[in-house]
């Protein structure tokens, strides 16, 4: 029943469906830390996975792909920066405009750029750990992945460490909390809060182009399907600490890696609700972890100085 | 970022407390704040309201533009099908009859302060329970009969699935956006699924799985001998009665009250929690129905993996007419002109139907730059976002 | 026109910031007008004025926070703009707010070193160092590790003393800083500036307390209505008995306008609560008293709420209170005094004890009604935060009138709302509370706080109170509407309609009060009488002292 291929295929699997979360994730997370809500997280990844995906094919090269993608991320989180951040307008609305215009703007160029021709990107190459990855079932799966999730671990330990051991970190924890003590302490507040908006939109921008030149090797309008809105709940629920992100978004990466799980056991079971799964899971977890007060009071809320 | 950008609001409060005061002292007269005239009101309206509509026009067309196409003979072509042609005004009214519901909907739980964004999902099983039940129904009664009966049921079902995020925020204060969209996410999925599985028409041989059809004599009615069914004058009711009874009434007062300041409210007495799950219920009551009333008026069947997700396209509207019923019903009709005729258009010019979305999107964005403008004129003035905005996530259980 | 002080030797230095002709405006109001004063060093200067008077707007210009319209300022001589925050800390001007600026979940250390670290990573010992180095100045305990929301008031407000001072030590301004504190850490904080002083720093002061600019400032200027309507010098704040003072800053501050105060020997007795010896109680306690004392109206049994990690809640109170009465809720902010008010509201449950109201000839259990059954009843609850809960800002004058009545008749029938009879409500309310705003339909939000402060009287008193809750009744309000309101608690009590103030307002209470119940860490620690030696017990219980 343990069939050893079937369970690296699981493992390999989960740990890919892992990885736009954690990306998308974590960007979210320095972004809510700061105070910054971006419900158009989802758009900002599907601009990463349509910028990512037509960099790559124009360019001929996956690394550059992925640069695109951070790119045309950051692009749509300007929007945010801008009208968010600067003019104090509504985070919410805006974040719902950014997440509708995406998916319009990146249907409209996928139609117009590779609606005749469907190009494809083949599966990417896999780097070992020697070592490491001829340790039987997990070692091809865990050490044996794509670059990609390689750098995905080292973002996640960079923001750890500039979240608590560097001043931008700590002026990014004061300004979700208190933004009226930051500014009288004389720190730019805007500036803080842009780069940790346009963090996200880089990261996300990241998370969208991993799942359109890695995990699919095309591009399909809608692709991120909701991806965005775990990730999101993911930097909700990890409390602002990034290691318990990673670990949620592997949890969730398992969920929706489900189908694999499941074929594993022999079961055969109905797609939707496979496809239901990890929205379920995400419910669950706001049931059990998700009472608390565990968000930046500041979040969400425009700050203009002098103004309560 | 200079300081002198910035005003001090609460200094200007502190003075105001004094100085409001003083000038009273000094000369018995009312201070000296002034009355919107009626002059102000069509002011604000034309630049709250009908520019950012413009502006997202003009920009719809650079973009055409920009794709090569000529936008003149676009949007030509999306008044000429959406409106002038009779065929194509007709399935603009057609069109109209869900939209309308979803946007009572909406009102009604935004003015609440409750982001309901899981209308999707509540309009699907409002939909599938009517296409699963409606021609079974329709061989035990009478037609009105049905119809009634049928239409309830979409509510009630539309109702029942706002009820786990209803609780969740009720009771734990867990922020509803991401609730909603998680159910709808799953409703979708498995609206589909009771199509294939509880709702499966006896008929073999299908490409697609369906519910049984339902014959075009036990549909809603149509209107005036066109192809335009009862449900738009079941969506216009609607609105509008949401509309007076958000005005008028005790509970729109509270809803309003709920939406406007969670913790006056609570102040005042009211039973926040119970209203919360009021307000959603409405809301997916609302939904449901949108999706019972196209069934029985349009599509007479639900097939597998139908969605033609109107839930999030309708909100930048309702946010634009501020909530107001004679406003959405013009902005909704806008829509339906921008959709029938868009997909015409579209077809004509090689892009693809998303490009409404982008348009939607727009209006929005510039409706919060338009806003912010305003609100910067009148300063002081807490905008429709910050009302609702401030409901939510903030400092602890937000909402109980 | 400016009182010069007698000359001194300090005079022929340059002031260390001279501020000339200082003029701010904010829409509809000109807050700051041509304001000039000079701030020297090892000196304590107090802003006096009431509310409204400009005061905060001027440090919020010295502190970076505002740019003014006109004016100039120089430090040391020196024609300098105070651009930002970060330029005032740079030149060595700190401000420690009214409202706290220490971010709560981060450390002493981390609020502390916030902005004032450079390079790539934090520097904690640099911050341990030049934290310690301060606080032995101010002759302060502090704990770096600590986190900052855990910290008494007092204590923050030692921290934020440091963090003003961390980049240099040129002037230090503080707002309001004695608001929240105990008479022990207003003590406290005395010794701190003698310290400060001791050193060299220039400290800048504002409060609306006429006792405490003359206990402690060495200069005082009085603002007005956003113009400097005098100053005192050093040289006449020590010679001068401190009576005369009083009344020469009395002058000062109304001027002419004291005849049109109406009753000037009511404003005296006011104003002079603020400087309790020299017999002026006696004259505020003839005031208070001699009402009555009627049968038990409102009755606390051992009522509780569980503390949480934000309030500590109450345990076991036990209040009575009597027709006529006004009981005073004394003690230091923060000690449940919101608490005690959203139970006896109806906004909270109690976790256990009962709470009883007189109706109907009977004591009743009302602990299990809400809001809307004891307003019925004539519980009513005069809330202290106007704008954010009392009334909804995007509401009109008269629904913000009606809104603890919703469904009621007239008001509303069959649940269709009356606006025949809402409009007419609001006249009725808008004459007799004499509120002045353009229209019963005007949003509240844009009426000031004095006049939304009779709205909410309005509503709450109208039709048949029994006893009224009131919370911070006057704070932030000019003198005029302070005086109407305090008026109306009187008289409404001399009518048999009882109320409980909650006020950190010491004098405010001892004026209107018969009783006090001294509140101190969510428990009533004791009971005082209105008397010549009130005040003095309640302080002794509020630092938590016995009665004796």
């Amino acid at each position: 029943m343990f069939d050893e291929t079937l369970i690296t295929a699981l493992l390999v699997g989960a740990i890919a469906a892992s990885v736009p979360l954690m990306l998308a994730g974590i960007g979210e997370l320095i972004s809510e830390r700061a105070g910054v809500l971006n419900v158009g997280l989802e758009g900002m990844m599907l601009m990463g996975a349509y910028g990512g995906f037509w960099v790559a094919i124009e360019t001929g090269s996956v690394w550059l792909g992925f640069i695109g993608g951070a790119a045309a991320g950051a692009l749509a989180s300007l929007l945010m920066v801008f009208l968010c951040v600067r003019w104090g307008l509504d985070q919410i609305v805006v974040g719902i405009g950014i997440l509708l215009g995406a998916e319009g703007l990146t249907s409209l160029l996928d139609a117009v750029t590779f609606a005749d021709t469907r190009p494809r990107i083949g599966r990417p190459a896999r780097v070992d750990i020697p070592g490491l990855s001829d340790i039987p079932v997990a070692g091809r799966a865990v050490f044996g992945e794509p670059y990609m999730v390689y750098v995905t671990l080292l973002v996640v330990a960079v923001a750890g460490w500039v979240l608590w051991k560097t001043p931008w970190g700590l002026a990014i924890r004061a300004t979700g909390e208190r933004p009226e003590a930051v500014d009288a302490a004389g720190v730019n507040v805007v500036a803080v809060r842009s780069l940790a908006v346009l963090s996200a939109g880089v990261l996300g921008g990241l998370g969208g182009a991993y799942l359109s030149l890695v995990s699919a090797g095309n591009f399909i309008p809608m692709m991120t399907g909701g991806r965005g809105f775990m990730a999101i709940v993911l930097a909700m629920l990890a409390r602002g600490r990034p290691l318990l992100l990673a670990a949620g978004a592997l949890l969730f990466g398992f969920a929706t890696a489900g189908t694999t799980a499941l074929q594993l056991f022999g079961v055969e079971v109905r797609p939707e609700l496979v496809n239901s799964l990890p929205f379920a899971v995400v419910l669950a977890a706001l049931v059990l972890f998700g009472r608390n007060e565990f968000l930046p009071s500041a979040l969400a809320l425009p700050y203009v100085r002098g103004e309560r | 970022m200079k300081a002198s950008d910035h005003v001090r609001t609460e200094l200007a409060d502190e003075n105001a407390d004094g100085r409001a005061g003083a000038s009273d002292r000094k000369n018995g007269k009312t201070s000296g704040l002034s009355e919107s005239s009626r002059t102000e009101k069509i002011r604000r309206a034309i630049l709250l309201t009908i520019l950012p509509l413009l502006a997202a026009i003009l920009t719809g067309g650079l973009l055409i533009l920009a794709f090569g196409e000529n936008p003149f003979a676009f949007y030509g072509t999306i008044i000429d099908r959406g409106i002038v042609s009779s065929s194509g005004l007709q399935e603009t009214l057609i069109r109209m009859a869900p939209l309308l519901l979803i946007a009572a909907g909406l009102i009604v739980a935004f003015s609440a302060g409750i982001w309901n964004l899981g209308g999707d999902g509540q309009f699907l099983f409002g939909a599938s329970i009517v296409g699963g039940l409606a021609a079974t129904v329709s061989d035990a009664m009478p037609r009105g009969l049905m119809l009634i009966f049928m239409l309830s049921m979409s509510a009630a079902v539309g109702a029942a699935w706002t009820i786990v995020p209803a609780l969740m925020k009720a009771r734990y204060g867990i922020n509803e956006i991401i609730t909603t969209l998680m159910m709808s996410a799953i409703g979708v999925n498995l609206a589909s699924l009771s199509v294939k599985v509880w709702f499966l028409t006896g008929e073999q041989g299908l490409q697609i799985p369906r519910t049984r059809i339902l014959d075009v004599s036990d549909r809603l009615p149509t209107l005036f001998g066109t192809r335009v069914h009862a449900g738009l004058v079941i969506g216009l009711v609607a609105v509008i009665a949401l509309h007076l009874m958000m005005r008028h009434t005790t509970l729109g007062l509270r809803l309003n009250l709920l939406g406007a300041n969670v913790k006056a409210a609570r102040h005042a007495g009211l039973k926040v929690s119970k209203l919360i799950v009021v307000t959603f219920l409405l809301s997916g009551a609302f939904m449901g129905l949108a999706g019972g009333v196209e069934v029985l008026g349009v599509q007479g069947l639900v097939r597998a993996g139908f969605n033609p997700a109107l839930g999030l396209v309708v909100v930048p509207l309702v946010f634009l007419a501020r909530m107001n019923g004679w406003v959405t019903i013009a902005f909704v009709f806008l829509l339906s002109v921008l959709t029938i005729g868009g997909e015409l258009a579209t077809r004509q010019a090689g892009l693809p139907n998303d490009f409404g979305l982008l348009i939607v999107a727009l209006v929005l964005i510039f409706m919060t730059i338009a806003e912010y403008f305003e609100a910067r004129r009148v300063r002081g003035e807490r905008t429709v976002w910050q009302t609702m905005s401030d409901r939510l996530l903030s400092r602890g259980r937000a909402g109980v | 026109m400016d009182a010069e002080s007698t000359g001194s030797v300090r005079d022929s230095i340059a002031p260390l910031i001279e501020i000339t002709g200082i003029t701010k405006r904010f829409p509809g109001v000109l807050a700051n007008d041509d304001i000039s004063l000079s701030i020297e060093k090892s000196e304590v200067h107090c802003l006096l004025g009431e509310n409204g008077a400009g005061k905060s707007t001027l440090i919020s210009i010295l502190s970076g926070m505002t740019r003014p319209d006109a004016g100039t300022i120089l430090i040391e001589g020196i024609e300098t703009e105070i651009d930002s925050p970060r330029q005032a800390l740079d030149l060595g001007i700190g401000t420690v707010y009214q409202h706290a600026t220490l971010v709560p979940t981060l450390t002493v250390l981390e609020n502390l070193i916030l902005g004032n670290t450079k390079g790539a990573t934090l520097d904690e010992t640099e911050g341990r160092r030049r934290l310690d180095e301060l606080a032995s100045i101010l002759g302060a305990d502090v704990d770096p590790n600590a986190v900052a929301g855990d910290l008494a008031l007092d204590e923050q407000q030692v921290i934020e003393i440091i963090k003003a001072l961390w980049k240099g030590k040129t002037a230090l301004i503080l707002d309001e800083p004695t608001a929240m504190l105990a008479p022990a850490g207003v003590a406290e904080l005395e010794k701190m500036f003698q310290r400060l002083k001791a050193d060299g720093l220039a400290i800048v002061f504002i409060t609306h307390m006429l006792h405490e600019a003359i206990e402690m400032g060495d200069r005082v200027t009085v603002l007005r209505q956003g113009r400097v309507a005098g100053s005192i010098g050093p040289d006449e704040l020590r010679s001068e008995h401190s009576e005369r003072l009083r009344d020469r800053i009395v002058e000062i501050m109304f001027g002419s306008e004291a005849p049109e105060m109406g009753d000037v020997a009511e404003l005296h007795v006011d104003v002079l609560e603020d400087h309790p010896d020299q017999g002026s109680l006696e004259e505020a306690t003839s005031d208070a008293g001699g009402r009555s004392i009627g049968a038990p109206i409102l009755k606390l049994d051992n009522v509780s709420l569980e503390a949480s990690p934000a309030s500590h809640g109450l345990h076991n109170i036990n209040l009575t209170i009597t027709e006529g009465e006004i009981l005073g809720i004394a003690g230091v902010g923060g000690n449940g005094q919101a608490e005690l008010a959203e139970v006896l509201a109806g906004q909270r449950r109690v976790d256990s004890g009962q709470i009883h109201l007189l109706h109907d000839g009977n004591l009743q259990r009302i602990d299990r009604l809400g809001v809307h059954a004891r307003g019925q009843m004539g519980l009513r609850y005069v809330s202290d935060d106007r704008r954010g809960e009392a009334t909804v800002g995007s509401m009109s004058v008269s629904i913000n009138l009606v809104l603890k009545k919703i469904g009621d008749a007239p008001f509303w029938r069959r649940h269709i709302m009356q606006a025949g009879e809402i409009q007419r409500n609001a006249e009725s309310a808008v004459e007799n509370f004499d509120i002045r705003t353009p229209s019963a339909d005007t949003n509240i939000s844009k009426l000031s706080g004095g006049n939304i402060q009779k709205v909410i009287l309005a509503r709450e008193t109208m039709s048949n109170p029994r006893i009224v809750i009131h919370n911070k009744p006057t704070h932030g309000l000019d003198v005029r509407t302070m005086l109407m309101v305090r008026e109306r608690i009187r008289q409404m009590a001399a009518e048999g309609v009882s109320a409980v103030v909650i006020s950190n307002h010491l004098e405010e209470l001892l004026d209107l009060c018969d009783r006090f119940a001294v509140l101190s860490k969510g428990r009533v620690v004791g009971i005082v009488e209105n008397g010549p030696d009130a005040e003095r017990h309640i302080g002794d219980l509020m630092v938590g002292g016995a009665v004796s």
